[in-house]
């Protein structure tokens, strides 16, 4: 007969958490389309996940738009194809830097403070306390805060974006004078819809990834302050793994296409 | 001097219950009954399974066998509206309070009012809040976040919010842990005079000698999953028993 050995503790519990996480995403289906709708809380939600990340993420998003162009225009300059530098920045800004940036900071912030949210609210019984006064937890808290993350995302990427290739457009001008007009001409010159496309379809992925995590780290937080943190550290951690996985699969798809 | 209670009518009767977590048998064949009236303390160690039994009893553990009849109804046929409308009549005191924190004391109280499909005026809504607050002494906190209050501020604004709803039963759990004496005191003079004037029927679970003595009526204590022994404070208190002894020094 076949003998096999135990699995290592660590694969043990990888393989446990991966089945636990394939429910909680299927649960997170069935109860997400199913009425009652907590459409209030995901309003609250989608202003409280979408407006505290703007600042930060605008100001990451204006500093990466205008260091790329410094830190391009020697090497540009050398090869005489300075000219090129709004298209280059654009199509990278665009097709990869503004979606995968943005995505991480929003990891770090929101997948974070989701998890150390939902997971004190497990430890101190709220979770509990609201199921028996008439709520589904998993809908008032799981189901809306992962729509609010994967509907605000795209919607910051797009900000983003914009202020990323502004900052860019002010890097450019420290060497020389350029329209803004003729900026813009010069980036959409280069950039075809086939390239903003993917790039903002992968966001609603990547928004839902992170939503997701936060709230499985936290619903299943162990007991004491101590699990808290934890479930907000590996909330980060989990999700910007998974961003850059699911990154990955969206170029290879991408490339298909 | 023992309050009236009207032994006759069980509004809680627990029959063989069981609940095991992986191989930590918590509960086995635990049998309990709470009479109309009645305030029962249960007694226990920590980690015994108290806070298990009592959320069998509201429905958000599941049992693996046996059966729970709240007010005439067995819980684990109920489906999720009868469970609505069972937690309506039965409060629970979580034994970290588990006051909403993103909320302040007036929308803590007002959640179960809006959230069980009650239809309520705003007006009604505020009046309901200001009189269970009224109850437990803490008008002057509606407008304040729970991170600003004290801890015994915080046990009475849950104890608030579990009263608002007009329970017919509370499930108290741990009600005085974490507390200095006198805040012990009023908790436990708050409880018995909410007792009165509501008509409650009430399990309390505690380890509070202090508590079982002033609150009870009755007295079960749970060892090894099962109902090990009850009666009056006064009868288990003298019994030479090597098990129940300890818990009376
Ligand atoms: N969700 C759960 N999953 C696994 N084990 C659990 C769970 N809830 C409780 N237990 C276990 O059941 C046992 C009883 O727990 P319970 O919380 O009921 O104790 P308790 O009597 O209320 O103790 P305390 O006085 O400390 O509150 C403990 O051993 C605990 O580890
Ligand atoms: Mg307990």
């Amino acid at each position: 007969m076949l003998h096999f050995p135990p699995l290592p503790e660590n694969t043990r519990l990888f393989l446990r958490d991966t089945g636990e996480m394939s429910r909680f995403i299927g649960r997170f289906f069935v109860e997400g389309l199913r009425p009652r709708f907590e459409v209030a809380e995901f309003i609250h939600q989608c202003f409280a996940i979408g407006y505290k990340s703007l600042p930060l993420i605008g100001l990451t998003a204006f500093i990466i738009g205008l260091v790329l162009t410094m830190q391009l225009h020697p090497t540009m300059v050398y090869y005489g194809i300075e000219a090129q530098i709004p298209a280059m920045v654009g199509i990278a800004i665009i097709r990869e830097i503004g979606p995968i940036l943005t995505a991480l900071i929003f990891a770090g912030k929101i997948g974070s403070s989701i998890g150390a949210e939902l997971g004190s609210m497990k430890v101190t019984e709220q979770i509990d306390a609201m199921e028996v006064s008439g709520t589904n937890p998993f809908k008032y808290l799981v189901v809306t805060r992962t729509f609010a993350a994967m509907i605000t995302l795209p919607f910051l990427v797009v900000i983003a974006d914009a202020i990323s290739l502004y900052g860019s457009y002010l890097g450019v001008n420290i060497y020389e004078n350029l329209s803004f007009h003729l900026f813009y001409e010069k980036i959409l010159d280069y950039l075809f819809f086939m390239d903003i496309l993917p790039a903002f379809i992968k966001t609603f992925f990547f928004g839902f990834a992170v939503g997701i995590i936060g709230c499985f780290k936290g619903y299943y937080s162990n007991k004491g302050t101590e699990g808290v943190g934890r479930s907000a550290n590996s909330a980060v951690v989990v999700s910007s793994v998974a961003i850059f996985i699911l990154d990955l699969i969206a170029v290879q798809i991408t490339d298909l296409l | 001097m023992k309050k009236q209670t009207d032994s006759d009518v069980a509004v809680i009767r627990i029959q063989n219950l069981c609940k095991s977590f992986g191989t930590n048998k918590v509960l086995d064949h635990f049998n309990l009954e709470l009479h109309q009236g009645e305030s029962l303390v249960v007694l226990g160690r920590s980690g015994s399974g108290k806070s298990v039994l009592i959320k069998c009893i509201i429905g958000l553990i599941e049992p693996d066998q046996g059966s729970v009849e709240v007010l005439g109804q067995n819980v684990l046929d109920l489906d999720h509206v009868g469970l609505d409308k069972m937690r309506t009549q039965v409060g629970f005191l979580f034994q970290s309070n588990a006051l909403y924190d993103s909320m302040t004391v007036r929308e803590n109280l007002e959640f179960p009012l809006r959230r069980h499909s009650i239809n309520l005026s705003q007006e009604e809504v505020n009046k309901l809040v200001m009189e269970a607050l009224d109850s437990v002494g803490l008008e002057h906190t509606v407008d304040l976040m729970p991170a600003e209050l004290s801890g015994g501020m915080r046990k009475r604004i849950a104890l608030a919010r579990t009263l608002i709803l007009k329970p017919a039963i509370i499930l108290y759990d741990e009600p005085t842990t974490g507390l200095d004496a006198i805040t012990s005191l009023e908790i436990i003079a708050l409880m018995k005079s909410i007792n009165e004037r509501y008509h409650t029927s009430s399990i309390i679970i505690t380890h509070d000698m202090k508590c079982v003595k002033l609150a009870a009526d009755r007295v079960a204590i749970l060892i090894d999953g099962k109902c090990y022994a009850e009666g009056t404070y006064d009868t288990l208190r003298q019994s030479t028993d090597e098990k129940i002894h300890p818990f009376f020094q």
